[in-house]
């Protein structure tokens, strides 16, 4: 039986013929990225020595700028161990701010077929260029800086083979929420996506599912590729690569057809978005008091496209705060330039800096007491986002928008159609 | 290594910002331990007794990588039997020397309170009040090895190449 293409990366860079379900591999990591939240004092172990400061990168991006006394520390600490290498790759406070996996995808940090590590569980986002990218613990990662290898425990893989073109008003979040909705979690198990429908995809839509795949706990979710990503990567970085494909005879324990003309907008109600997706109809009316677009699963140029068409000529409900937050300075730079960021302050939102901000509840934007929020990010956890009574409703960046509009949760076909 | 002591049940996807809130974030490791499950079921960890077991059902441990498997650790707790286990989750129980391990089906195989017997070698889990024994999945040798050294950081911290921890009280 042939291999996947996780499986066929990991093979080459274990040294091995194959490797399949229940092996458990020791590889070579190509990249590894520190982040804020590394430097923690909680967390942080001074590192004495390094494998190699070029496949080394280091993020502020959790907290940004320092939110806390505390995450000034630990931004402090970062500085000084960027000093202490030599670390070429850091993305500090300023022009070169980003979450760390949009700012994987603006620099063309992964290339296909290699190995990425990062000890944000959203490290899966960087899978769209065709690479094993794995979040990881904290000390993975200090372990693979340190050696410049890690192991992985190998799952059976599920095939996703994505159809046709979206409905307007319908986005890559809505098909992450029916597919979450429909089969639930995938721990233990590994995720690959292709078909004749990503064609038709952009590289930001693709990446919103391989980063919300960490939602699905997949061990790995890799696309397959194709000229599109290929050329992404290419303009962005200079280093030869290999894409890798699947074998014909690949061994999936299931293959999964997601029709994406079928598909219509969702939202996953509060607390989990395992086996918690409806249709927007099932919320509409639901008041709320915060709406959120950004992080590293909707924080794109094509997210905020979408919420200045929904906003254009049209204001925010004076009962809601809207924050949007995008993914990289860059981001945010090509969005004034073409005006998107004006769209969004004319019509009431607040734009902040790119950060994890409000996604992980530490800043930007945190919910009081019984507050409701509806939110295109990437996690809806009692809790995340602040106080443990605040509900958190998930949805599309075109739904949230809505939603803020209007002030209670809205179907955003009512604006796009 | 083998665990015998009372278990607490966790129903499927429980999270780690549930193990770990952000309002924990600043304080030490120790200091984080009080809020573990604090949202979810306040009051637990008074109630909960050095080298008890969680029991769990499917995909615990989903969500952000922090350092969540060391707070249970750190709470005292024996080891986590959970139907199945986020992989980063999985990880940090390796990375912390927290013994966790996967046992299809044993969400239903206990009543909370019940006592249950759970070995790392055998890879097995058995309810001792009810006396049914189930198979667990092993953890591979190597991972088994690192968990009972102690995990990561010892290993790194016994070779030179990451400073010894002065931990705050």
């Amino acid at each position: 039986m042939g291999m996947t293409i996780a499986e066929k990366i990991l093979a080459k860079k274990s040294g091995q013929a194959r490797v399949g379900p229940g092996d458990l591999v020791t590889v070579e990591v190509d990249t590894v990225i520190l982040f804020d939240n590394n430097f923690m004092p909680s967390q942080w172990r001074d590192i004495l020595k390094i494998k190699d400061r070029d496949r080394l990168i280091v993020v502020l991006d959790h907290r940004v700028p320092a939110a806390t006394q505390a995450s000034a520390g630990a931004h402090r600490t970062a500085r000084q161990f960027v000093e202490k290498f030599g670390i070429p790759r850091f993305h500090d406070v300023g022009y070169k701010q980003g979450i760390s996996h949009q700012l994987v995808a603006d620099h063309g940090y992964a290339l296909p077929g290699t190995v990425l590590l990062c000890s944000d569980s959203h490290t899966c986002s960087a899978g769209v260029f065709n690479c094993v990218a794995r979040g990881v613990g904290g000390p993975d990662v200090v372990y693979a800086a340190i050696k410049g290898e890690t192991w992985f425990r190998m799952g059976e893989t599920v095939r996703y083979e994505l159809e046709g073109k979206f409905p307007l008003a319908v986005t890559m979040k809505d098909a992450f929420l029916q597919i979450a909705g429909q089969y639930g979690d995938h721990a233990t198990m590994n995720v690959e996506y292709g078909g004749p429908g990503i064609a038709d995809l952009s590289i930001n839509a693709r990446k919103t599912l391989t980063t919300m795949s960490a939602e699905l706990s997949a061990e790995f979710a890799t696309f397959e590729p194709d000229e599109v990503m290929l050329e992404w990567v290419r303009t962005r970085n200079l280093a030869p690569f290999e894409p890798v494909y699947p074998d014909p005879d690949a061994g999936y324990v299931v293959v999964r057809k997601v029709d994406l003309s079928r598909l219509e907008p969702l939202v996953a109600f509060p607390d989990t978005v395992i086996e918690n997706s409806r249709p927007v109809a099932d919320a509409v009316g639901t008041a709320i008091d915060q709406a959120f677009v950004g992080s590293c699963a909707n924080g794109t140029l094509d997210d905020l496209v979408l919420v200045a068409k929904v906003l254009e000529g049209r204001q925010v409900s004076p009962k809601v705060r809207f924050i949007v937050t995008p993914g990289s300075q860059n981001i945010y730079r090509e969005a004034a330039r073409r005006g998107i960021i004006t769209t969004l302050v004319e019509a009431g939102a607040v734009v902040t800096p790119a950060t994890c901000g409000a996604c992980g509840g530490g800043h930007m934007g945190v919910l009081g007491p019984n507050e409701t929020c509806i939110t295109a990010t990437t996690r809806n956890f009692k809790g995340r986002m602040g106080d443990p009574s605040a509900r958190i409703f998930m949805g599309s960046p075109a739904t949230v928008a809505a939603s803020a509009i209007r002030g209670v949760i809205t179907d955003p076909r009512e604006f796009l159609i | 290594m083998k665990f015998t002591a009372r278990v607490w049940k966790f129903g499927n996807n429980i999270n780690t910002d549930l193990i770990l809130p952000i309002l924990a974030f600043y304080l030490t490791p120790q200091e984080q331990t009080r809020f573990v499950f604090n949202a979810n079921r306040p009051g637990w960890v008074d109630q909960v007794q050095p080298g008890d077991i969680i029991v769990g059902g499917r995909n615990f441990g989903m969500g952000s990588s922090r350092p969540a498997a060391r707070s249970l650790k750190n709470l005292g707790l024996g080891c986590l039997i959970a139907h199945s286990i986020n992989g980063l989750f999985f990880r940090n129980c390796v990375n912390f020397a927290f013994p966790a391990m996967e046992c299809r089906g044993v969400f239903d195989t206990f009543t909370e309170g019940d006592v249950a017997e759970v070995d790392f070698d055998a890879c097995t889990v058995r309810n001792v009040t009810t006396g049914k024994t189930l198979p667990a999945i092993g953890l591979p040798p190597k991972l088994l090895d690192l968990l009972k050294a102690g995990g990561i950081y010892p290993l790194l911290e016994k070779e030179g190449l990451i400073a010894p921890r002065v931990e705050k009280a």
